[in-house]
C-alpha cells in the first residue's frame, strides 16, 4: 500500500478495510475507454442535431454552441480523436500478437473472440431470466461485455469510413461508385443510431444500472474490484486464477477515495449526458419536427 | 386678436410679393378660422414653392374680395391637375382621404417639384410620406395589410434609400405607382402576378430578361400565375440581399412548396441537414444548382444540373468535385426501390440492423433486470452489494 492509500483508507473506517482489491483493467485500457466516451458523446451530441437538422431541439442545440459550423468542427475535431484511440487500440492489439507473441488474444478466456461458451453462456442466461434455469457462470468477459466490443469495434469501421468518405468525397468518389456517395450518410446515420441507442440504453443498464451494479460499477474508472465482486460476477476465472495460485498476481491496491468519487462525477455526467441524448434521440426518431 | 395685429406690423415691412393683401392677415401662424382649422400661411415659404407665382385667389377661387366668407369653398387642384386627379379617383386611395393631395404631397402652400429635397415625394422622402398611413399598425390592420412600412425600411432597398441616399434605390413609387395605385390582385397593377417581372425590370433588365428565359419566366408569359414571381421568392418589402444568411434560409422551403418530392428528398440529404441549422448556410440550396431566374429543365444542354455541366455546377463548392463525384444524386429517395435500388437495400439493411439488435437486446436487458432484481430483493437490502 502506498502512503496514499494508506492515509484514504484511514479516512473510511471499518466496513471495507480488510477487503482485497483485484485488477481488471489497466491503466491505459481505462483511458482509453475514458476516451472513447468522451469523444463519443462528442460525436453523439453533434452528431444527433445533424441527423434530426428539422427538430426545434436540433436548431436550438445548434445555434447554442455557435451554428452549425461549430458543430461540423466539434463532430470531426471528435471523430480524429475517437480514430486515433481507435488506432492506438490497433498498434496495441498488433504489438501484444506480433512482438509479444500473445497466444491469448485470439483464443481462451482472456481473448475478446466469441466462442461456444459464450453461445451457451446467453442461452443459459436467458433461461435463466425466466426461471428456466441456474445462472452461468462466467469468464473474465461475459458474452454481453464481447458483444459490446465488436459493436464499437464494427461501428468504428463503419461509422468511421462512411464519415471520412463524406468528408473526402471527391478523394473517395475516385474508387467508390456514384451511389456510395448517398449510401455512406444513410450508413453513418442509421449505424451512429443504433451505436447512439444501444450504448445509452442497453450498455448503461447492462453495465451500470442493473441492480447488480447499480448506479455504476467503478471498474472501468478504478481498474480494480473487491474480491467478491470479482468472484460473483466472474466466477470462472476467479476460480481459475486460485485453482493456478496466481489469484494474488492480479492484486491491486484499493482504489483511491478521491479517484472514486472524481470517477462518480465524470461518470454520472457522462451517463445523464447519454440519457438527455437518448432522450432527444427518441423525440428525433418517433417525433414529428 | 390685438397681439396679433401687433405681430402682424412688425412683420409687415418683411412680406413681399403677389400674395401681400392676404397675408396681411394670413401671415400670422396662429391664425384660425371658425372652427379652430390653421390659416396660417408661411408666406417665405410659399413664394419659394413650386406654386409660389400664383395667387392666393388662383386656386383660393371663391374668395374675390375683402372681407370674404367665413367657410371659402375648398380647393380643386383638378382644375389644373386633372390627369393626376383623375388617376387618384380610380385608385385604391380614391376616397380615403379628404384631402388626398395634400395627404402625400404636404402642406398645400409649400409644395416643391418631386426632384427637389423639400418635397414631401422626393424619392429619399417617399417611404416617410407614405410611412405617415402605412406606418399605423391599425390602420394596416384594418385593411388586412402587411407592417409594411418597418419591413421595407429594413430591407435591401430600404437600406439604400434611407442610409445610402440613393436615389434610384425602389422606393413605394417605384413598384406601386402614385396616383394610380392599385391593388396587386387587381390584373392591371404593377404589383400583380403577371406584371411583377416588369415592374422590377424596370430596374432589373437584366434578371427579367434571364427570368423570362426560363421556365418560370416562359409559363407566366403563357398565361399560368402560380408559377413564382419575384416577390414570391424574394418577398416584396423584406427583400433581403441573396447572399444573406435569412434569405438563404427562408428561401429553400418556398421552391418546395410546389416541388414537394424534391424538397422531401433534399432534406434527407447533407445539404439539407447542415443548412437547416443556424449558422452555416453555404450548403447548396436549390437555385444554387438550378439557376435562380433562368431556369432550365435538365435536359436543357443549358442547365447547371445537365449531365455535361455537373462538374462545373458541383465544382463550385466542391474543387476537386470529378466524374464519379458527381453521380451523387442530391434527391435520392432511399425508399424508392424502383427508382434507388442500392441506397433502398442499403437503407433496409441498416434498419434491419438496427431494429434487430436493439429488439434483442431491450428484451435481453428488461428480462435480465427483472430478475436482477427480484433476486436482489431475496437477499434483502443487507445484502446488497458495495459499490466502493
Amino acid at each position: 500500500m502506498t502512503d496514499e492509500t494508506k492515509a484514504a483508507a484511514a479516512e473510511q473506517p471499518a466496513n471495507s478495510g480488510q477487503e482485497k482489491f483485484y485488477v481488471r483493467f489497466t491503466l491505459a485500457q481505462r483511458y482509453l475507454h475514458a476516451i472513447l466516451f468522451t469523444s463519443f458523446l462528442g460525436l453523439a451530441a453533434t452528431g444527433l442535431p445533424m441527423r434530426f437538422s428539422d427538430n426545434w431541439w436540433a436548431r436550438k442545440f445548434a445555434s447554442g454552441v455557435g451554428g452549425f459550423g461549430a458543430i461540423l468542427f466539434f463532430h470531426k475535431f471528435c471523430a480524429i480523436v475517437l480514430t486515433l484511440a481507435f488506432l492506438y487500440h490497433l498498434k496495441d492489439l498488433a504489438t501484444r500478437v506480433f512482438v509479444h507473441k500473445e497466444k491469448g488474444i485470439f483464443w481462451g478466456p482472456n481473448s475478446m473472440v466469441a466462442n461456444w461458451k459464450d453461445a451457451q453462456d446467453l442461452v443459459g442466461h436467458l433461461r435463466w431470466f425466466v426461471g428456466l434455469g441456474p445462472k452461468p457462470k462466467f469468464d473474465r468477459f461475459a458474452y454481453w461485455e464481447k458483444f459490446d466490443y465488436w459493436a464499437v469495434f464494427w461501428g468504428m469501421i463503419v461509422i468511421g469510413f462512411s464519415g471520412y468518405a463524406m468528408w473526402f468525397a471527391p478523394f473517395f468518389a475516385r474508387f467508390l461508385p456514384g451511389w456510395a456517395l448517398n449510401a455512406v450518410l444513410v450508413v453513418h446515420g442509421e449505424e451512429a443510431l443504433l451505436a447512439i441507442l444501444f450504448i445509452f440504453s442497453i450498455h448503461f443498464v447492462n453495465t451500470h444500472l442493473r441492480p447488480d451494479s447499480f448506479p455504476m460499477d467503478m471498474v472501468i474508472f478504478t481498474g480494480k474490484e473487491t474480491e467478491e465482486e470479482f468472484k460473483k460476477k466472474r466466477t470462472l476465472e476467479y476460480e481459475r486464477l486460485v485453482a493456478q495460485g496466481k489469484l494474488e498476481s492480479r492484486a491491486g491496491d484499493k482504489p483511491v477515495y478521491w479517484w472514486v468519487n472524481f470517477a462518480k462525477v465524470i461518470g454520472f455526467a457522462a451517463i445523464l449526458i447519454g440519457l438527455v441524448l437518448l432522450v432527444l434521440t427518441l423525440i428525433g426518431y418517433f417525433g414529428t419536427a | 386678436m390685438a397681439g396679433a395685429f401687433a405681430a402682424l406690423l412688425l412683420f409687415f415691412p418683411f412680406m413681399l410679393g403677389a400674395q401681400t393683401d392676404c397675408l396681411s392677415c394670413h401671415a400670422d401662424k396662429t391664425l384660425q378660422d371658425a372652427s379652430g382649422h390653421g390659416v396660417g400661411v408661411d408666406g417665405d415659404k410659399f413664394h419659394a414653392s413650386i406654386h409660389g407665382s400664383l395667387s392666393c385667389s388662383d386656386c383660393h377661387t371663391s374668395i374675390k374680395e375683402y372681407p370674404h366668407p367665413d367657410q371659402p369653398e375648398p380647393v380643386k387642384c383638378a382644375t389644373c391637375h386633372a390627369d393626376q386627379s383623375k388617376a387618384i379617383g380610380g385608385s385604391i386611395h380614391d376616397g380615403t382621404s379628404p384631402h388626398p393631395c395634400t395627404s402625400c404631397h404636404g402642406d398645400a402652400h409649400s409644395i416643391f417639384p418631386k426632384d427637389d429635397p423639400r418635397s414631401a415625394v422626393y424619392p429619399l422622402n417617399i417611404p416617410k410620406t407614405c410611412g405617415s398611413c402605412h406606418a399605423n399598425a391599425a390602420l394596416a390592420k384594418k385593411y388586412g395589410l402587411d407592417n409594411v412600412y418597418a419591413t421595407y425600411m429594413d430591407s435591401i432597398h430600404g437600406y439604400a434609400v434611407s442610409k445610402e441616399g440613393l436615389l434610384v434605390a425602389a422606393n413605394c413609387m417605384s413598384c406601386h405607382g402614385s396616383h394610380n395605385i392599385l391593388s396587386h390582385k387587381d390584373p392591371k397593377s404593377t404589383t400583380s402576378r403577371a406584371n411583377v417581372p416588369n415592374t422590377c425590370g424596370t430596374c432589373h433588365g437584366g434578371v427579367k430578361d434571364e427570368y423570362l428565359s426560363g421556365v418560370h419566366g416562359k409559363a407566366l408569359v403563357d398565361g399560368n400565375t402560380k408559377v413564382p414571381v419575384c416577390s414570391d421568392c424574394h418577398t416584396a418589402h423584406a427583400i433581403l440581399h441573396p447572399t444573406d444568411s435569412t434569405f438563404r434560409m427562408q428561401s429553400t422551403p418556398i421552391c418546395g412548396s410546389c416541388h414537394k418530392d424534391q424538397l422531401a428528398t433534399y432534406r434527407d440529404t447533407f445539404h439539407s441537414q447542415l443548412g437547416l441549422l443556424g449558422g452555416y448556410v453555404e450548403t447548396a440550396r436549390c437555385w444554387d444548382c438550378h439557376g435562380a431566374h433562368g431556369i432550365l429543365p435538365a435536359s436543357d444542354p443549358a442547365s447547371p444540373v445537365n449531365k455535361a455541366n455537373l462538374i462545373k455546377t458541383c465544382g463550385r463548392c466542391h474543387a476537386d468535385a470529378n466524374e464519379s463525384f458527381v453521380k451523387y444524386q442530391p434527391h435520392a429517395n432511399p425508399h424508392n426501390r424502383k427508382l434507388n435500388p442500392a441506397l433502398y437495400y442499403v437503407r433496409l439493411f441498416m434498419n434491419m440492423l438496427l431494429w434487430g439488435t436493439l429488439s434483442f437486446f431491450t428484451l435481453h436487458t428488461l428480462l435480465w433486470f427483472i430478475r436482477a432484481e427480484r433476486e436482489r430483493r431475496k437477499r434483502g437490502p443487507v445484502a446488497e452489494e458495495k459499490h466502493d
